[in-house]
């Protein structure tokens, strides 16, 4: 063990990525113990994932665009236009609800093509195009609307965003649908920690392995012991109602999205394009190709978002989604991105995005008015990034 | 004695690792012209910088003693005040105003903290007049060519009241006739009592208004050559540029030279955002296997443009001319082209177009060539990591492991990266550009050692150098470059510095049959 200083030195060089899931640590177990334990109860979990999920969902496609040196304004408008255009289809024209899904991520990619070509092929800077974008597309909406709300939905689609596994085949109350969430949770375990070993096991023998082997197995006891609890809220505590489907939607956006951006080209080329665009460029990365794909991608994830949340209001409105685009845009903040662009991950912006939605949930426990709400969230954001700053400057950076 | 308006006496300037300045001496007599000249890095501008404050006092050792008074500048607003007014190079002029507002930006005329605008506009049309402008003070200086905006440059360092006007190369970006206006203009303020200090490596400009003119070489001055007295020929200033001994080593080579492997030809390129500019004209170069040729030219030259031209459209707009690959014609339209077909260029701005600062070794070294570790678009994490770690091994790389962020490592270790990355990439033909700006002596023939390696597998290798021994040490074939145009090409048997620093201080060729 000639490697304590060796890990503390590796902690050091990892504070920004440690802090932000200690940071969100520290804050549920504030809030558990400030509401007597009505935080982490199986309710107020599952509670917490379902609200925050579209925010998550945008959370990860925006710091792909942050990391690329870009923002998105418009992904409320366009989570909110995709919700009404899914409503005309499903409820007004009457499509089998699946129909509706898949046009509406198509849709989704169209408005994201549109955005992209202003911004890859036209040059104009993302912030004006997707400004303009937030305008244009919460125009449509209420144009698509004619300024009325569309509902009620078909129970299918409202599954998404407000459906736990199964409710049809084995209702809530049976040991069922507990051991569907235990299932589900052992196997996402079993995955995680295979997974982890196996590429583990692969670097060690390949030499190269640069992580302390107390830090892994710290990191792998951590995930593991929060996937076990998470599954135990979910599907075993009095009052769980099994797995939320948008939560395995969730999961799976996570799994992917975190692949794609450590291990694909399409990812690398984010990063390098985001690091330096000039050096991205002479290293014959086609950089307008990248943005064109990465807003495509963006207006996917808002579609979806856009799909998730009026499933869960049961309801596409004029005014959904109003202030989706700056959630997000903290979340990947908070979550470790950098303003010049560069820096940040899917996990980051995820867990940037849960400690907003715990904060959200547990003032709102204590019965903290929303404008003390707003004003703690704003402080959390700009400590958060000043933290970011401050780090970077002692570490000498650019 | 008495008749000297400044006196640099032992200026010495240290920048970390680097003596840029070592007891540097100058003296500019009242109303004259006094021309500096000197390589490149030579230190012209540092010592510019020095004198007019932007390094401000305490940061260089030596006295400064202007108009007969030691002087100890904080910052540029000082000098100014002094009446020392510096125009750089680049101008320093907002596009968006008008002349006048930018004659007096910062030192606006106005009275309770409104601007006097008649008074402005008035002052403006004076001073204008003086350096010979009959433009309306209120024209944007967008609008207004680069000759006349630096004859707005010159009008705003008189609204000053300047005593001595410092220009580095002036002329750089003018066309001969704004050139020759901007001289006679330099030799009016002079019979008005302004002194100046001209920075210029255009010799027939020296000798055309200069009085006397002090040689900078390697951060000391040479000599002080006065122009009126003798008669001092272009030859004599050249020897006094580049005469150093050659200290540094340059490892040893035989080379093999092959079959031709780049040719191009009729190369002209204009200039990006001023589509009427041309920045090559007709150039031809050609490079064969396990060749490295080098290209020699001055500041301005555009031996950058010229190189990021031909890989894949990098730089310039209108490009015209053939390139051709092992005698196949080719058109590489983008720098992804480029690469596939065995290009590479690796930048004289390893910071700003080279490197990924915040992103770790391996990812650098990946990031031209990251297909050959892809399959369907995954990439290899753990292939990259080893092939990373082999060029960390193979070029010396000093860093513990590959993943240590490149912002962090020093400027050879640095160059390092980006030639490892290239190499990665495997090319035919490799443009280094400035391959040892800014690395130590060490590093250097590091990489001189990795230039030869590269030559003995093969490679055709263009070397761009502002540092004409390098190029005399390392290449089989020089191309000078000026202006612009290819003035010259040299077998290394008959390259000398002086030899090549005449092809690249030559005025521009008539263009074959054009009338």
């Amino acid at each position: 063990m000639a490697s304590l200083s060796e890990t503390l030195g590796f902690l050091t060089s990892r504070l920004r990525q440690i802090g932000i899931f200690i940071a969100l640590f520290v804050i549920v177990i504030l809030f558990q113990v400030l509401t007597n334990g009505r935080l982490l109860t199986a309710g107020n979990v599952a509670n917490i994932i379902v609200q925050n999920s579209y925010i998550l969902i945008l959370a990860i496609g925006m710091v792909m665009v942050i990391i690329a040196g870009h923002i998105d304004l418009s992904v409320g408008s366009v989570a909110a236009f995709v919700g009404a255009l899914s409503g005309v289809m499903v409820v007004n024209w009457g499509w089998p609800w699946w129909v509706g899904i898949l046009v509406s991520l198509v849709i989704g990619a169209l408005v994201g093509a549109w955005q992209g070509f202003w911004i890859a092929i036209v040059g104009i800077p993302a912030f004006i195009v997707t400004l303009a974008g937030m305008l244009i597309f919460r125009g449509l909406t209420q144009i698509v609307l004619e300024n009325r709300q569309i509902t009620p939905f078909p129970a299918e689609y409202r599954q998404l965003g407000g459906g736990y596994l199964f409710p049809q085949l084995f209702p809530a109350t049976t040991s069922v649908a507990e051991w569907i969430t235990v299932g589900l949770g052992l196997l996402a375990l079993v995955f995680f920690v295979s997974q982890q070993v196996r590429a583990r096991v692969n670097r060690v023998k390949l030499g190269l392995e640069g992580e302390p082997a107390a830090w892994f197995w710290t990191k792998v006891g951590f995930t593991a012991a929060l996937i076990l609890g998470l599954t135990y809220l979910l599907g075993v505590a009095p009052g769980s109602r099994g797995t939320p489907v948008v939560l395995v939607v969730l999961a799976v956006l996570v799994i992917v999205y975190t692949a794609v951006m450590n291990r694909s080209v399409f990812g690398r080329h984010i990063y390098a394009i985001g690091g330096n665009r000039n050096a991205a460029d002479l290293s014959g990365i086609k950089s307008r190709k990248v943005d064109f794909y990465l807003f495509v991608n963006m207006g996917v994830l808002a579609a979806l978002a856009g799909l998730v949340f009026t499933g869960r209001l049961n309801s596409a409105g004029p005014g959904a989604g109003n202030l989706f685009e700056l959630d997000a845009i903290a979340a990947a903040f908070i979550g470790g991105a950098a303003v010049q662009g560069g820096i940040g991950t899917v996990t980051g912006a995820i867990t940037g995005g849960l400690i907003m939605g715990v904060l959200n949930n547990g003032m709102s426990l204590l019965g903290v008015s929303t404008d003390y709400q707003q004003f703690i969230k704003g402080m959390v954001l700009l400590l958060a990034v000043a933290f970011d700053v401050f780090n970077k400057r002692r570490a000498g950076g650019r | 004695m008495a008749n000297s308006i400044l006196e640099m006496r032992g200026i010495t300037k240290t920048f970390p690792g680097v003596k840029a300045l070592q007891d540097v001496n100058l003296t500019v007599e009242r109303g004259q012209v006094h021309a500096i000249c000197g390589e490149n890095g030579a230190g012209k501008s540092t010592l510019m910088k020095v004198l007019s404050g932007v390094y401000p006092n305490g940061t260089y050792e030596g006295d400064i003693v202007f108009e007969d008074k030691p002087v100890a500048f904080r910052d540029i607003r000082d000098s100014e005040h002094a009446g020392i007014v510096i125009i750089h190079q680049e101008l320093a002029l907002s596009p968006y105003l008008s002349i006048a507002e930018n004659i007096f930006l910062g030192n606006e005329i106005a009275s309770n903290g409104f601007i006097d605008w008649d008074k402005t506009n008035l002052e403006a049309a004076k001073l204008l007049a003086r350096v010979g402008l009959r433009d309306n003070p209120i024209t944007p200086v967008r609008e207004i060519g680069v000759g006349k905006q630096q004859l707005v440059e010159i009008a705003k360092a008189l609204s000053k009241e300047v005593k001595l006007l410092i220009l580095d190369e002036p002329t750089a970006a003018l066309n001969d006739e704004d050139s020759a206006h901007l001289l006679d203009l330099i030799r009016h303020l002079k019979e008005q009592g302004i002194t100046s200090i001209i920075i210029s490596h255009k010799l027939n400009e020296i000798k055309a208004i200069a009085d006397k003119v002090t040689i900078i070489r390697d951060g000391r001055t040479i000599e002080t050559l006065d122009l009126d007295r003798d008669e001092i020929s272009e030859d004599r200033i050249i020897k006094g540029m580049v005469g150093r001994d050659l200290e540094h080593r340059y490892p040893d080579r035989t080379p093999k030279i092959g079959e031709e492997v780049l040719r191009i030809e009729d190369w002209t390129v204009h200039h990006p955002t001023e589509p009427g500019r041309v920045v090559i004209h007709n150039a031809h170069l050609n490079v064969r296997a396990g060749e490295v040729v080098g290209i020699a030219g001055l500041m301005g030259a555009g031996r950058t443009e010229l190189a990021m031209s031909i890989f894949g459209r990098a730089y310039g707009s209108n490009i015209s001319g053939r390139a051709y690959l092992r005698g196949k014609e080719v058109k590489l339209r983008s720098v992804s082209e480029a690469i596939k077909n065995g290009l590479a260029y690796a930048t004289e701005d390893r910071k700003r177009y080279g490197l990924n600062l915040i992103e770790d070794i391996k990812r650098n070294v990946s990031a031209a060539a990251l297909g050959k570790l892809a399959k369907r678009g995954w990439v290899d994490g753990d292939r990259e990591y080893l092939v990373a770690e082999d060029f960390r091994k193979s070029m010396n790389i000093k860093a513990p492991t590959v993943d240590a962020y490149t912002g962090k490592l020093s400027g050879g270790n640095q160059q390092k990266v980006v030639l490892s990355k290239w190499m990665y990439s495997d090319p035919d033909v490799l443009i280094l550009d400035e391959p040892t700006r800014g690395i130590d002596v060490g590093a250097k023939y590091e990489i001189y050692t990795i230039i030869n390696r590269l030559a003995a597998e093969g490679k055709a290798i263009i070397v761009i150098s502002s540092e004409l021994p390098e190029l005399l040490g390392i290449c089989d074939r020089i191309y000078a470059l000026s202006e612009g145009h290819v003035t010259g090409e040299v077998p290394i048997a008959e390259a000398t510095p002086e030899v090549l620093m005449q092809y690249m201080t030559k005025e521009k060729e008539p263009d074959h049959g054009v009338a």
